[in-house]
């Protein structure tokens, strides 16, 4: 399983960095996502994957997961999704006011 | 616990809330609580300052939760220091805007306390997933403050630095899950003792970790080669949006200098001085860039923005000497820096408001219509900005000369610093004489601004020279602050020591 874990976060930061690098906001805004989702993926894993236990806390199991890491991904998932909301408005109004969708700062008329 | 240290966040947080719900009672009581609860701040800061001042370190736990699990916030000299700055250049940025610049967009008062709240929280927090969030907070109010007053240039600045803080997020998340897997740890201090005794087979990760965090940091403080969001986005920003931003890059070398002090630092077992080898080189080519880009500027925002780059670049530079004395210097430096920064940004804009079409382009197109003042100030705040005698710049850059006299790398520190030196003064002088000297006979355009702002403005600048005149009190500081921060044992057995807190439950015998 933690080969397919790093793979997964390793595939998706590697499209996330591709769709990073394109030269319009919506290929931008996308990879953002997939690298915000890499990244809840590996804070997740940092506290070590486990098979079969507890969601939080269960009698009788001797083996618990970590709380922290899960609430450390939901702080993550909150701010992340608040950014990329303020990302996608600030993108509209940048359409509009710069007449085009380019984020390397091409000055077109 | 003392709860004076809590402060500091909730402050500004109960002064949003305050502006949210007032938020159509009109422009004077929105003034009214910002200048309330800035003036508040820094009387708070003060007496913060005054009380760490004899060495004491002031630990609240958040929620009274002992030490490793809850959060943490402290006061030692440096953070107090820091939060005194912050509300300094706050209150006069704020002075400044409530003649007018808070109108032209909506909010303002609201975002600006926001702003603040993340600054300070940076500067209080002891541990690391707070710092990221408390970064988040000063970041997202950044974006919108950038963005006040509206327009082209801003808008496309706004969407570089959001595009390029949220990657740095993403960079600051996997940092701290590599940290976090490694010691099963985020409090600052228990990080220390952790990192200390790692075994072998974590250091890979904790290097990852710490050299990840060193990526986000020189972000947020606009060290080469990750600084070239910076000049567009401040010389786009309204007036007191970019002088309390001046204080932004010192939160990315305050984080360096706390984070990789504390936890990375010269007794951290096969950790130790994980930065020494990069801050000299990063401060020096940063140092390098910014002199290009300030002789380069055709307008003076931009040449302001590239300074801030190069004050920042100077402190990296100094804290890379890797001794007690440069982290002092590098305080006074920081002081000096920001205050005359934040003024001269305010300056350009006064200036900006006499020459209407002309705006600040260094050409001599308009003449201003109060020369005496505004090139009085000009001159002032460059000869504190550009390091020459008699203000506190350039006892600043004697102190940095004088502790890398000593260091293996003296020749290389001493050549960028007084080239670049010279090359601002150039740059500067040449600033001077196009906006001052030689305007022509063009007719002077009716000022409209009134005294207000020109205090506000004189208030940062006048910074210089009492950090001048009272050197010899600040430096003692600044010492005391540096050796404080040497002393990692202090701040791990106050932090971890957890006094025990009368808790309001404690009679029902749980």
């Amino acid at each position: 399983m933690e080969a397919m874990v790093s793979v997964l976060i390793g595939v998706m930061t590697a499209s996330a960095v591709y769709l990073l690098l394109r030269a319009r906001i919506f290929p931008v805004v996308l990879g953002l996502s997939l690298l915000g989702y890499a990244v809840n993926i590996f804070l997740f894993a940092s506290g070590r994957l486990q098979l079969e236990s507890a969601p939080l806390v269960e009698h009788g199991l001797a083996q618990l997961p970590d709380p922290l890491p899960q609430a450390l991904v939901l702080t993550a998932i909150v701010i992340g999704f608040g950014m990329t909301a303020f990302l996608v408005v600030l993108a509209l109004r940048a359409f509009h006011e710069l007449g085009d969708d380019q984020v390397d700062g091409g000055d077109k008329p | 616990m003392n709860h004076l240290v809590v402060l500091p966040v909730l402050i500004p947080l109960l002064a949003g809330t305050l502006l949210l719900l007032a938020g159509r009672a009109g422009k004077a009581v929105e003034r009214g609580i910002g200048l309330t609860a800035t003036a508040a701040l820094l009387l708070v800061a003060l007496v913060l300052l005054s009380r760490v001042s004899a060495g004491e370190l002031m630990v609240y736990y958040d929620g009274n939760w002992p030490a490793p699990y809850g959060i943490v916030l402290v006061v030692d000299r440096l953070s107090a220091l820091m939060l005194s700055l912050a509300a300094l250049l706050a209150l006069a940025s704020l002075l400044y805007a409530i003649n007018g610049d808070d109108g032209r967009g909506p909010r303002f008062h609201l975002l600006f306390q926001m702003q603040l709240l993340g600054i300070n929280g940076a500067f209080l927090t002891g541990d690391l997933f707070n710092l990221f969030v408390f970064f988040e907070i000063l970041l997202i109010a950044s974006y919108a403050l950038q963005l006040h007053g509206g327009g082209r240039a801003r808008v496309r600045a706004a969407l570089h630095i959001v595009v390029l803080n949220l990657v740095g997020s993403a960079i600051f998340l996997i940092a701290i899950g590599a940290i976090y897997a490694a010691t099963g740890t985020l409090n600052l201090a228990d990080l220390a003792v952790k990192v200390a005794a790692a075994s072998s087979e974590q250091t890979g990760l904790l290097r990852a970790g710490g050299l990840l965090l060193l990526v986000v940091f020189a972000l947020k403080a606009a060290l080469m080669p990750l600084g070239f969001w910076l000049p567009p986005a401040y010389a786009a920003a309204s007036a007191p949006a970019a002088a309390l931003f001046a204080i932004m890059t010192k939160v990315g070398v305050y984080a360096i200098l706390r984070v990789h002090g504390l936890v990375f630092g010269p007794d951290a077992g096969a950790t130790a001085s994980l930065l020494s080898p990069w801050l000299l080189p990063i401060g020096l080519l940063t140092v390098f860039i910014a002199t290009l880009g300030v002789l380069a500027s055709r307008e003076l925002r931009r040449l302001l923005a590239h300074l801030v780059v190069l004050s920042a670049g100077t402190l990296i530079l100094t804290l890379g000497l890797d001794s007690e004395a440069a982290t002092s210097a590098a305080l006074y430096y920081a002081l000096n820096s920001t205050l005359v920064g934040g003024g001269l940004f305010l300056l350009a804009d006064l200036i900006a408001r006499e020459r209407g079409a002309a705006q600040v382009r260094l050409d001599r197109e308009q003449a201003v219509a109060r020369p005496a003042l505004l090139g009085t100030l000009f001159f002032v705040g460059a000869i504190g900005v550009a390091g020459l005698p008699p203000l506190a710049g350039f006892a600043a850059k004697l102190y940095i000369l004088q502790i890398a006299y000593l260091h293996t790398a003296a020749s290389w520190v001493f050549s960028v610093v007084l080239l670049s030196g010279l090359l601002v003064i150039i740059a500067l002088s040449r600033a001077g004489s196009a906006l001052f000297w030689r305007t022509g006979d063009t007719a002077v355009l009716e000022a409209d601004s009134g005294l207000l702002p020109a205090a506000a403005t004189t208030l940062l600048l006048c910074g210089t020279a009492a950090l001048m005149l009272g050197g010899g009190t600040v430096t003692a500081f600044t010492q005391a602050t540096a050796a404080q921060l040497a002393d990692r044992t202090a701040y791990i057995d106050a932090v971890m020591a957890n006094p025990v807190v009368p808790s309001l439950h404690r009679k029902g015998g749980s």
